[in-house]
């Protein structure tokens, strides 16, 4: 209650204080103090400052909100199937969800990064992880859509993924649950953990151009959890930093047996090398099963291909690959400052936060600084490698993001908070409570070298009492907080699609510049496109139907079709022959057991029906497009299996068949 | 607590005065929304020429077949779901003796600035009083209006 009553007196103060300002005559003191909605608010018609991109969690998408507003604008469809747009219920989308087991319509989305040129924001791509089956996505920010899935092999619980290289050359996706390798014998007793478990890292190759990924190298490790990681940048950008814990090697009760040595490992891997080394013939070819799914923007169609080889390179064949460094108490976040020279290790168990100096490193690696080895791995002496420690920042340091001013910001999950810090002089400069118990947080750019600084994202764990209660299920939420001052300032509290791992923000003009509006109609390669009203048809080829179908503001084309059977496939291909920002058209059948459509303005779109019984079933538009949307609706006539009732299709008509059977 | 609502409401109520002249401090940097329109200018709207980049379409005294070609291929995949080449109409009116009801400015800023000239034109507004469907800006490029407007003289019978 005391709470309650504390949180009204401030509000009213702030409302007050707003109100003294808005009296006066406005001058440059006036927009700055604790006017919170100000600056959140977004006048109708205005558009947001940043897009903010967020992870998805375990609903499998990732949702995009505008920034200050916290308005949310889409859910992409990822990992998912999404009832809204179709995404796994089209036979066009279908295969972007295919896996080397089969079809997965729902999957588990943890991290996101956007791409890189030169270590900086380029607006072009959002990579995004799956970690119960591994994969990666790239999304194409043209079109806000996933154009690209692969699988990781060798691999299980893809936690330390899609962090990328400063120039988008590889995005990376390390191994959280250690697992024998694919082509050896997996049938083998759990507690053979340590003889028979391995870890992968993961380089993916993205492709400058198009941005088509490819499975560059796998590098074989000691079975243990990579967490999480971040690449060089600057001076160390040939390099990239894994945190690593159970180190102890557990296979069971982790939350115990995975806690008891006092300091777990960040892995430095000298990417740059291993290239050179796989470029050269190096590493050997493994057989491995995995899917490459791809999207053609120019057929509206993903396809779904398998590959059956990666190259593994065992870093105990190459001494000058990898190295470790102890760091204290199960690392989490692993994040590396916009210089590029120092490391922030975050163990979730710790009450300090080491920050590790790149150049101490390499100087550690020059003079072999060791301190024995850990599964063939030469581990680095714990201050050869230490720049310093954050002392008592606050308890369970958990990630960490910079804003290019020389500070760091680093949520604490035990503690609830978020503290910001000087790198360099490692101290602690102010904190602020969140509700409750952060986990990532964002900064627009604030993983790259040049971040944009100004607002913080904090993503909570827990919402207790934050919200109007849902019953026993909860939100999730995000809280922003101005950063542009000496304190943070919290801003404003919103809920999350799922939960909310990490998340990016960037720039609004980087993106919405190159947003497309339409496809182009003329562009339109689909197999089954009806180009023009008059082409549209009804063709049988043995038990399959085709509908070229048509749909313009409002009536498809044709709207009558009879001829169809029980138990025929039939596919309606509906093209949207609008070239209009904005006017998608929905398409349903009644009774079907696939689901809808929504087809965008200039694409073709394929919905499977089998019927499986005989009667009339009305086709209709699901999204208002025009003052006769009500109008846009048609019938399919479905006859018993070896019906003579020939294929017929008609628009403003009754069809010849119907004709007939009217005469008589 | 019922006092704290009390100041509460005083303060959101006493506030309203900020409104005005503070629409503008939302301190958020975003360009306006597209789709804003001037009320209908009839002092500087011309119902001839209508709005758009046409001022001054020229047309031959015979028709270019190759262009009309090029304009019925363009129609049929864009245009002809709602217009009919007779004078019925069907979701937008039939095309029949458009061209001698339009000049060719007028039919071409129609066709490559619809929406602006939706919102301004009186012949137009009473045609969306009969049709009810407000015609598609359907993306077509200057060559493929012009190309259309070929399409059209030759529906209207020129030769």
């Amino acid at each position: 209650m005391k709470k309650t009553l504390y949180i009204l007196c401030s509000y009213t103060a702030v409302l007050l204080l707003m109100n003294l300002s808005g009296c006066k005559p406005k001058n440059a003191g006036d927009a700055i103090g604790s006017d919170a909605a100000g600056k959140v608010y977004v006048a109708p018609g205005k558009y947001d400052e940043l897009y903010n991109f967020v992870s998805g969690g375990f609903s499998g998408q990732v949702s995009v909100y505008g920034i200050p507003s916290g308005r949310l604008l889409r859910v992409i469809p990822v990992f998912s199937t999404d009832a809204e747009k179709g995404w796994g219920y089209s036979e066009e989308t279908k295969p972007m969800l295919n896996t080397s087991h089969g079809e997965i319509p729902w999957g588990d989305q943890h991290h996101l990064d956007l791409s890189q040129t030169n270590g900086e924001l380029d607006g072009r791509w959002l990579f995004a992880n799956e970690n119960n089956t591994p994969r990666i996505a790239r999304i194409d920010l043209k079109t806000f859509r996933t154009a690209e899935i692969i699988e990781i092999p060798n691999s299980a619980g893809n936690h330390s993924s899609p962090f990328i290289t400063e120039n988008t050359e590889y995005v990376v996706a390390g191994t959280r649950f250690s697992v024998p390798m694919d082509n050896e014998n997996g049938d083998v007793p759990i507690s053979s953990y340590k003889k028979n478990f391995k870890g992968t890292l993961s380089f993916v190759s993205v492709a400058p151009a198009n941005g088509e990924m490819k499975i560059a190298f796998q590098m074989l490790l000691p079975g243990m959890n990579f967490d999480l990681s971040h690449s060089g940048k600057g001076p160390s950008s040939g390099w990239f930093f894994f945190s690593c814990y159970n180190s102890e090697q557990a296979h069971t009760l982790l939350e115990v047996n995975a806690s008891k040595r006092d300091k777990d490992y960040i892995l430095a891997v000298n990417w740059k090398k291993a290239a050179e080394y796989v470029k050269q013939g190096e590493g050997k070819k493994v057989k491995a099963n995995f899917v490459h799914n791809t999207y053609s923007e120019s057929t509206h169609t993903a396809t779904s291909k398998m590959e059956s080889e990666v190259t593994l390179i065992d870093v105990r064949d190459f001494p000058d690959l990898v190295y470790m460094i102890p760091c204290p108490k199960s690392p989490h976040g692993c994040d590396v400052d916009p210089t590029g020279e120092y490391i922030v290790g975050s163990g979730k168990l710790a009450a300090l936060i080491p920050v590790f100096s790149f150049s101490k490193i390499q100087n550690a690696i020059a003079n072999k600084t060791y301190d024995g080895s850990y599964g063939g791995i030469p581990v680095l002496k714990y201050e050869a490698a230490l720049y310093g420690e954050v002392k008592k920042p606050g308890l369970g340091p958990l990630h960490t993001e910079f804003d290019g001013k020389g500070n760091a910001y680093t949520t604490f999950f035990i503690s609830s908070e978020i503290v910001k810090w000087n790198v360099k002089d490692l101290k602690v400069l102010d904190r602020q409570s969140t509700y409750y118990s952060p986990g990532h947080l964002t900064i627009p750019g604030g993983d790259t070298r040049k971040p944009y600084g100004k607002y913080l994202i904090a993503y909570n764990k827990i919402t207790k009492d934050r919200f109007l209660p849902t019953g026993p299920e909860l939100s999730q939420s995000a809280q922003l907080f101005d950063i542009s001052g000496d304190k943070m300032k919290l801003l404003l509290d919103y809920p999350t699609i799922g939960e909310p791992h990490y998340a990016q923000m960037v720039p609004a003009e980087l993106i919405s510049k190159n947003s497309q509006k339409i496809f182009r109609l003329d562009e339109n390669k689909h197999p089954y496109v009806t180009m023009g009203e008059k082409n549209s048809k009804v063709v049988r080829v043995g038990s399959k139907v085709h509908v070229y179908m048509t749909a313009m503001r409002s009536h498809f084309s044709p709207d009558n079709i009879e001829g169809v059977k029980v138990g025929d496939e039939v596919y309606f291909h509906v093209t949207n022959l609008e070239q209009d920002w904005d006017v998608p058209h929905g398409f349903g059948v009644k009774g079907n057991r696939n689901a809808e459509l929504l087809v965008m303005p200039g694409e073709t779109t394929t919905l499977k029906w089998v019927p499986e019984k005989a009667g009339i079933f009305p086709i209709y538009c699901t999204d208002f497009c025009s003052a006769l949307h009500q109008e846009m609706q048609g019938y399919v006539r479905v006859s018993v299996k070896g019906s003579k009732v020939p294929i017929s299709f008609s628009l403003g008509k009754n069809s010849e068949a119907a004709d007939e059977i009217l005469k008589k | 607590m019922k006092k704290l609502f009390f100041i509460l409401s005083m303060a959101l109520f006493v506030s309203g005065c900020a409104s005005e002249g503070n629409s503008d401090a939302s301190g958020t940097s975003g360009q306006p929304a597209t789709g804003e329109t001037k009320a209908p200018g009839t002092d500087t709207y011309d119902p001839n020429r209508g709005e758009g980049k046409f001022t001054d379409v020229k047309v031959g005294d015979r028709l270019d077949g190759v262009m009309a070609g090029r304009g019925e291929k363009i129609a049929d995949l864009k245009c002809i779901s709602c217009h009919k080449l007779t004078d019925e109409k069907l979701v937008g009116p039939g095309w029949s003796g458009v061209t001698k009801r339009h000049k060719p400015e007028w039919i071409m800023n129609f066709m490559t600035n619809t929406d602006a000239m939706i919102d301004k034109d009186p012949k137009v507004q009473a045609m969306l009083e009969i049709c009810m469907v407000r015609m598609p800006n359907q993306n077509l490029s200057d060559a493929d209006a012009r190309d259309i407007l070929e399409f059209l003289r030759k529906n209207d019978g020129v030769k």
